[in-house]
């Protein structure tokens, strides 16, 4: 693009300014007529200039799957934290990948930001539990909520939807909760069930050199035991251990975890996973005509339906509160219903106690619970309408008294010849601002802070092209030349100026956009956008203007104002003049170096 | 102004001028203190970090009456961690705690619009996980690695691979002192700092390449006259291009200024402010380079090469004997060998016919 060419003939608006500045000119109308016929007439403004959430999302490398982050599991992430943020009925919500590993999830202002947080999720492992014991989070707290009930879809159940739960147990009743616990946990050993038995000790002093593969009754009750502690000493109202209750669980072994139950904590011993995320083909929060009322449905895939049908017939034939099963959401519950029957099929519904809300965002975890990668949470930014309004006029007027300062300096060197600057710097503004309105919805650009910051320092850019040019046109004018050659022999030499240093610029800028994310990509994309305008409008609009000018009185008689007095430029009778006095229309010989 | 057209033309016939060439060691000795002292107070003090490379939460409030003592105490109430509080020039605070994870500062956030009696909308804030600022800073580690690469390659191909080392040069220097200034002054290093730091890659060299692209046209066919020794040549060409190299500088420079300006006393901190206020300094730093550093380097280099040597034993040898008829020295310029040239206003002009 931008390599010096050797002794290239000057062509376009060196004889034709007419046809260049045509050429502009529709397409600045172009612009601006795309602009108003697509009605973006302003840039999209980001998250920081209009408000709103930004979050950034780093996809966590799993130990063993050193393949899984590959752009189809990004992609299939995305749309997964796509459907869940507008599920909670944010329209506007966008989310992206950037970079390798990147998704940026964008919400604008007037949502619920901590809600979108939690549906972005930073991981999302969900599973079906079996619920072995259950105890008040928060001893004191009396309980409310009723349990929600499972049912097998179309069968209306009222009896079980409104049925509190089992009464908190009192913590003071381990023993009886323990028995059943003990039971309940040495169930699948005794049955020939296949699931994985729950007693391999999660403590590594077992003085074993390797598990046994048949429980011992002291490895399960030492397993009881210490879930049971566990289970005694968790305080579901405090954050930290909430967070950590149900992190560390494998799927097939049983753990504790908290959960909120209506408005108060609640926490489980939970039993080894019977059905995962992943079993789930679909489920939304709708209103049950017959009883006015919402309840959830869950789909399931074949495999998953065989599961749920396993799962549910052993936990009806149960007493509360083992014949709930747990939907348990990256190591927290976050539905508890309760079963009467084997529910196959692979369709049914969990009603009892929801809200609108809590029935849809019940329904959007349920069907977008598994993402296929898991995420943290890098960086999360709210922004008020007010500070974004606050930092778009900084910006604006910051771009304001920077122009100016360069438009002064520009007259009081220049005189004349600035006004092509202005003018020029006027079409670049004019060209970057239609662009910008118009890529929004192109390509989604969004204009932030950075990008606004960009575009000022861009400024600069674009009037250093002018003055190479200017500069040039005075050395020529220095050797003694008039303004006519002077303009076309100084063309080749700033051309080239203005290529290379402009195509350093442009590097710069792409190289940035490529290997970073975030908020350095808007401000390279701006710098990297007006480069390219600034070597458009040098060539198509500045040359052809100077070449036009140059014929004026004004400027060729060398007027004191014109920024082009021989007499000040301090020119000097050239030694050869009789050389270079001819027409302008013959081409220039530019001897570039 | 006509005094200034006046000088540019002196400047462009050579009859005024620094001798940026001769005198190259001292400015080298200057670069290298600076350089030196950027280091050190790099390995003493460090960069002060901001938030984000430590990870934690800033938050924003509205408009408050509330004082910044009132509200650090506030703030470490909410979260059991020192905060910093400053108080914007517009009647906001901007409040930074540390090592808070993400999670956390929901509640924090809560607790703080409780405590500041502002509803928990009008507080924005920023939380950033630890590894975040790692993240962009390694990412421009890597653009840079790219980047230099790249340019050197370019360089190579559209000068020679003399000013393309020199160029290099240039720009690291640009980076080591702008680098060291905000660990002197303790700037606080953000993620605008790391753009603005990037920036100044493409304008450093904007600049320099602006000046070499004069020398190249002056040097062209340096091998065929006897006039002038190669860092002469070079010095005339600095000279020449001297006004604009300052005009393109005091027009980049302007626009910052702008934003500085406006990111300082309009709104107190933030992106407008980190990322000018690097490029700033970086640009400062980029013009100096490009005409004291990156020149003169390039003539270190040129001057070994054969052709240029045994040029520049032809014109010694010539003025020796010259120097018996009497030169006429000029008291203001001294060229790189010392010894003033006899004809010095049309040497270009010849060259181009």
């Amino acid at each position: 693009m931008a390599a010096p060419k050797k002794g290239r003939r000057p062509t376009g608006a060196q004889g034709r300014p007419g046809r260049a500045l045509a050429v502009i000119l529709i397409a600045m109308v172009a612009l601006t007529a795309g602009m108003f016929l697509t009605k973006q007439t302003t840039p999209r403004l980001g998250i920081d200039l209009a408000g709103g959430t930004s979050i950034t999302l780093k996809a966590k490398s799993e130990p063993g799957k050193p393949d899984a982050i590959n752009e189809t599991n990004m992609n299939t992430a995305v749309g997964i934290i796509e459907r869940r943020v507008n599920g909670l009925g944010v329209s506007e919500a966008e989310v992206q990948t950037q970079g390798r590993d990147h998704i940026i999830v964008n919400i604008p202002k007037g949502t619920n930001e901590k809600q979108a947080r939690e549906q972005v999720g930073t991981t999302a492992q969900l599973y079906f539990r079996p619920v072995l014991a259950f105890a008040d989070g928060a001893p004191a707290a009396p309980e409310t909520a009723p349990s929600p009930s499972a049912s097998p879809s179309g069968a209306p159940k009222a009896e079980g939807s409104s049925k509190p739960s089992a009464s908190a147990t009192p913590s003071s009743s381990a023993t009886s909760q323990g028995r059943a616990l003990s039971e309940a946990l040495k169930a699948p050993a005794a049955t020939a069930s296949p699931s994985p038995s729950a007693s391999e000790s999660k403590k590594a002093d077992d003085n074993k050199a390797a598990p046994s593969p048949a429980p011992t009754p002291s490895a399960a009750d030492a397993a009881v035991a210490d879930l049971q502690a566990k289970f005694a000493a968790l305080d579901c109202t405090d954050e930290a251990q909430r967070a950590a209750a149900g992190k560390e669980a494998k799927p097939e072994e049983p753990t504790v975890a908290c959960g909120q139950r209506g408005d108060a904590w609640g926490k489980w011993i939970l039993g080894p996973a019977g059905v995962a995320g992943t079993d789930v083909k679909d489920a939304k929060g709708v209103v049950d005509p017959q009883r006015g009322m919402w309840i959830v449905t869950m789909e399931f895939t074949d495999k998953g339906a065989d599961k749920f049908a396993k799962i549910t017939g052993e936990l009806a034939t149960k007493q509360p509160p083992q014949n709930q099963f747990a939907i348990v959401l990256d190591g927290q519950v976050i539905s508890d219903p309760s079963v009467s029957q084997a529910l196959t099929g692979g369709n049914a519904e969990i009603s009892g106690g929801f809200t609108q809300q809590s029935a849809q965002d019940l329904g959007n975890m349920l069907s977008y619970g598994a993402l296929p990668l898991s995420f943290q949470e890098d960086s999360v930014t709210t922004v008020t309408a007010a500070l974004g309004g606050e930092q778009l006029k900084a910006g604006l007027i910051a771009g304001a008294i920077g122009l100016f300062l360069v438009v002064v300096y520009l007259l009081v060197y220049y005189r004349g010849l600035s006004l092509i600057a202005i003018v020029s710097l006027m079409v670049s503004a004019i060209l970057t601002y239609t662009l910008m309105a118009l890529l929004g919805k192109a390509i989604g650009f969004a204009l932030n802070l950075p990008a606004v910051c960009g575009a000022i320092v861009a400024i600069g850019i674009t009037a250093d092209s002018f003055i190479v040019y200017f500069e040039r046109i005075r050395d020529e004018i220095r050797e003694g030349r008039t303004l006519r050659p002077a303009v076309e022999r100084a063309w080749p030499r700033a051309r080239r100026t203005i290529l290379v240093s402009d195509f350093v610029s442009f590097l710069a800028a792409a190289v940035l956009f490529v290997v970073t994310v975030g908020k350095v990509q808007g401000f390279a994309f701006t710098l990297g956008l007006t480069t390219l305008l600034d070597v458009v409008v040098v060539f198509l609009f500045t040359k052809p203007i100077m070449t036009l000018l140059a014929r004026t009185k004004f400027f060729s008689s060398g007027h004191p104002w014109s920024g082009l007095d021989p007499k000040r430029l301090g020119a000097k009778p050239p030694l050869r003049r009789s050389r270079r006095t001819g027409p302008v229309t013959a081409p220039v010989d530019a001897k570039e170096a | 102004m006509s005094k200034l057209g006046d000088l540019g033309a002196k400047l462009y016939r050579g009859e005024v001028g620094y001798d940026f060439v001769g005198k190259r060691f001292v400015w080298y000795g200057v670069s290298i203190l600076i350089t030196i002292t950027a280091i050190v107070a790099l390995a003493v003090q460090g960069l002060n970090m901001g938030i984000e490379f430590k990870g934690g939460a800033v938050f924003t409030t509205g408009k408050t009456t509330v004082s910044d003592t009132k509200a650090r105490e506030l703030a470490k109430e909410a979260s059991g961690h020192e905060a910093i509080v400053q108080k914007l020039g517009n009647g906001t605070l901007r409040i930074q705690i540390a090592s808070l994870d993400t999670d956390s500062a929901a509640d924090v956030k809560r607790e703080l619009a409780t405590g500041l009696k502002m509803p928990e909308q009008d507080i924005n804030a920023d939380l950033v996980g630890p590894s975040w600022g790692e993240q962009i800073a390694n990412k421009a580690w890597t653009g840079l690695g790219v980047f230099m690469i790249l340019v050197v390659i370019y360089l190579a191909i559209a000068f020679e691979w003399r000013m393309a080392v020199a160029a290099l040069i240039a720009l690291i220097h640009d980076l080591t002192i702008t680098v060291g200034i905000y660990a002197l002054v303790g700037f606080e290093v953000t993620p605008g700092t790391v753009i603005g730091l990037l920036t100044i890659l493409g304008y450093s060299l904007y600049d320099t390449v602006v000046v070499f692209d004069g020398l190249k046209e002056s040097s062209k066919d340096i091998t065929k006259q006897t006039r002038y020794t190669y860092g002469e040549v070079a010095n005339r060409s600095i000279n020449g291009t001297l006004v604009r190299s300052i005009n393109t500088t005091v027009v980049a420079l302007l626009p910052v200024a702008g934003l500085l300006f406006i990111g300082g006393g309009f709104l107190g901190a933030g992106m407008l402010n980190d990322i000018s206020l690097s490029l700033f300094v970086g640009l400062a730093a980029g013009a100096y380079s490009s005409i004291f550093i990156a020149t003169p380097l390039v003539v270190d280099l040129k001057e070994r090469e054969p052709a240029i040597k045994a040029l520049r034993k032809r014109v010694l040898a010539k003025r020796a004997a010259g120097a018996a008829k009497g030169g006429s020295a000029e008291d203001e310029e001294s060229y790189g060998s010392g010894e003033a040239p006899q004809i010095v206003a049309q040497g270009r002009a010849e060259r181009r016919r």
